[in-house]
């Protein structure tokens, strides 16, 4: 299958420290990859630097076969990748539903003059957005919560409300940075399904970031093993369980 | 009793016009984390502009439309030229930017136009009539409908419209809203035509008032208590925080002046704010930082 986004050579420091050490993989069309590591491994700063929130001192990312040496996050959006965020980068004081309007911006065509008349291209849109909003809801169960204010609710229906929010805009790729942190075990294993099917009924292609090996390796098709900014290991779920160079990341080798 | 309430009703009249300026700064400070000083500057342009237009034969509505689409120009040039190549700069970078900016503005204003004062009749009457033993103006109370509509429209506007909800999406977090595709820049640049309309319409209520000239923009100075009380992040907070301010200094005046001989409404506005500082520093309505370190 072809491949949706690759990296290539990419590497990025702070300071002098690197974060992502001349890093190259590729991520199929339609898969669930997931990015496993220990902390400080550079996970987080992969994701950040696929939708432009870091720019890479070096190398290239194709998107969707355009090559980018830097992207803007608004221009990421706008081809067509969606993220949720480590910490819920929600919009705390607007309601759910809000949110996830929201999350729709990068399909919006009406003007403002247009919104405040409500002439022109505003009335289509609107119902549009309603019903795309509506339906995501529903598919993410938050029907209860859809006129509820963000900073009020639990924060596993917020890791949901940010994962609607990515989701509306039906981006072609989806960057989810941890989204089952802080879950107990049937929440990750709800979460979980979601994503699958997420990536089943709306064939979107997801990269994710999750400590929780169990899980990841019944979740992904591909996983992708970091530490300290280099790739250790690239493949199916069963070839990295069994990859020494894995083990002795996680568990540490004898010197 | 009576000369109380009547010295209370004309302290929250002016209060509600010292509201109507604060919003100006309000809506800039949520879009983009920067107290505009420059927004005292664009009520005298706009101002100035409207009276040079209506003195040269326009009609209200035709001032009215004509220095609304100058102040939409003002916001796209500002948005260009001042906001995007200081993107990412921390807010007192911006905030001297648009110290910069009020000089910029009031002296193109003053040498275009001249520096005249000049008179500006809205056509509504400002002589104080008796309502039940209690004199109240006419144009207060039509000023007060005004910025009471003006509160209505904005109201409706951000709750109703997608714009609105990108508006506060990104008031809210700014970094997450580019992430999900909203255009910066054209939030800024509506905002600040918004602003530019507000301002307009404040400029229009004081120039009638005390006549367009260049102390019309100093009106910054008389905000910024007003937003230091009713926090500078909640348009209801800049109306509260204009009445109490109208009211507390009208007040003082009339009871506390006489005890120190002279008027204290030029200053006591600001040891009130300086109160709320030290008590509720995020003002009444204004939101608390928490930040992740």
């Amino acid at each position: 299958m072809a491949s949706l986004l690759e990296l290539v050579d990419v590497s990025l420091s702070f300071r002098g420290v690197k974060a992502l050490n001349a890093l190259s993989f590729a991520v199929a069309e339609g898969e669930i990859c997931a990015l496993i590591g220990p902390n400080g491994a550079g996970k987080s700063s992969l994701l950040n630097v696929i939708n432009g929130v870091y720019r890479a001192d070096s190398g290239d990312i194709v998107f969707d076969g355009s090559r980018f040496e830097a992207i803007r996050p608004g221009r990421a959006a706008r081809l067509g990748i969606g993220r949720t965020f480590q910490h819920n980068a929600l919009f705390r004081r607007l309601t759910v539903r809000e949110n996830v309007l929201a999350g729709l911006s990068r399909h919006g065509e009406a003007s403002f003059v247009e919104n405040i008349f409500r002439f022109g291209r505003d009335g289509r849109e609107r119902t549009d957005f309603a019903g795309r909003a509506d339906h995501v809801i529903a598919f993410l169960g938050l029907e209860a919560e859809r006129e509820r204010i963000v900073a009020t609710l639990p924060y596993g229906i917020q890791k949901r409300v940010d994962l609607a929010r990515a989701l509306v805009s039906e981006p072609k790729l989806l960057l989810l940075d941890e989204p089952m942190a802080g879950m107990n075990q049937d929440e990750k294993r709800d979460m979980s399904r979601i994503i699958t099917e997420v990536n089943r009924a709306f064939g979107t292609t997801i990269v994710l970031i999750e400590h929780d090996v169990g899980i990841v390796l019944g979740l992904a098709s591909h996983i992708v093993v970091l530490d300290y900014g280099r790739k250790v290991a690239d493949g199916t779920p069963e070839a990295v369980r069994n990859d020494p160079d894995v083990i002795a990341a996680y568990l540490g080798t004898v010197h | 009793m009576a000369y109380f309430l009547e010295t209370l009703i004309a302290g929250l009249f002016a209060g509600l016009m010292y509201g109507l300026v604060a919003i100006g700064f309000v809506l800039i400070y949520k879009a983009s984390g920067v107290f505009n000083f420059a927004q005292g500057a664009m009520v005298f342009l706009a101002a100035l502009v409207f009276v040079t237009l209506v003195e040269h034969g326009a009609n209200f509505w035709v001032a009215f439309a004509l220095t609304s689409g100058l102040m939409v120009l003002t916001a796209v040039a500002v948005e260009a030229l001042v906001l995007r190549p200081l993107r990412n700069r921390d807010p007192l970078t911006l905030f001297m930017a648009t110290l910069g900016l009020s000089f910029v503005i009031d002296g193109a204003a003053q040498f275009f136009l001249g520096t005249d004062v000049h008179m500006l009749d809205l056509g509504i009457d400002d002589i104080a009539e008796d309502y039940g033993g209690l004199f109240i103006s006419w144009f207060d109370i039509v000023a007060s409908l005004i910025v009471v509509a003006l509160v209505a429209v904005l109201g409706i506007v951000f709750s109703r419209t997608r714009m609105g909800v990108s508006l506060r999406a990104v008031a809210d977090d700014t970094l997450a809203a580019q992430s999900i595709g909203i255009r910066l820049p054209v939030i800024w640049r509506i905002v600040w035509s918004v602003a530019g309309v507000v301002a307009l319409v404040a400029g229009l209520l004081w120039g009638a008032r005390q006549g367009v000239q260049f102390s019309l923009s100093l009106v910054t100075l008389k905000a910024l208590p007003v937003l230091i009380i009713g926090g500078f992040s909640s348009i209801p907070g800049a109306i509260v925080g204009g009445l109490i301010v109208g009211a507390s200094e009208a007040l003082a005046d009339i009871y506390l002046g006489p005890l120190v001989d002279g008027s204290v409404s030029t200053w006591f506005a600001y040891i009130l704010a300086v109160a709320f500082l030290l008590v509720r520093p995020a003002g009444l309505f204004g939101d608390r930082d928490i930040e992740r370190v």
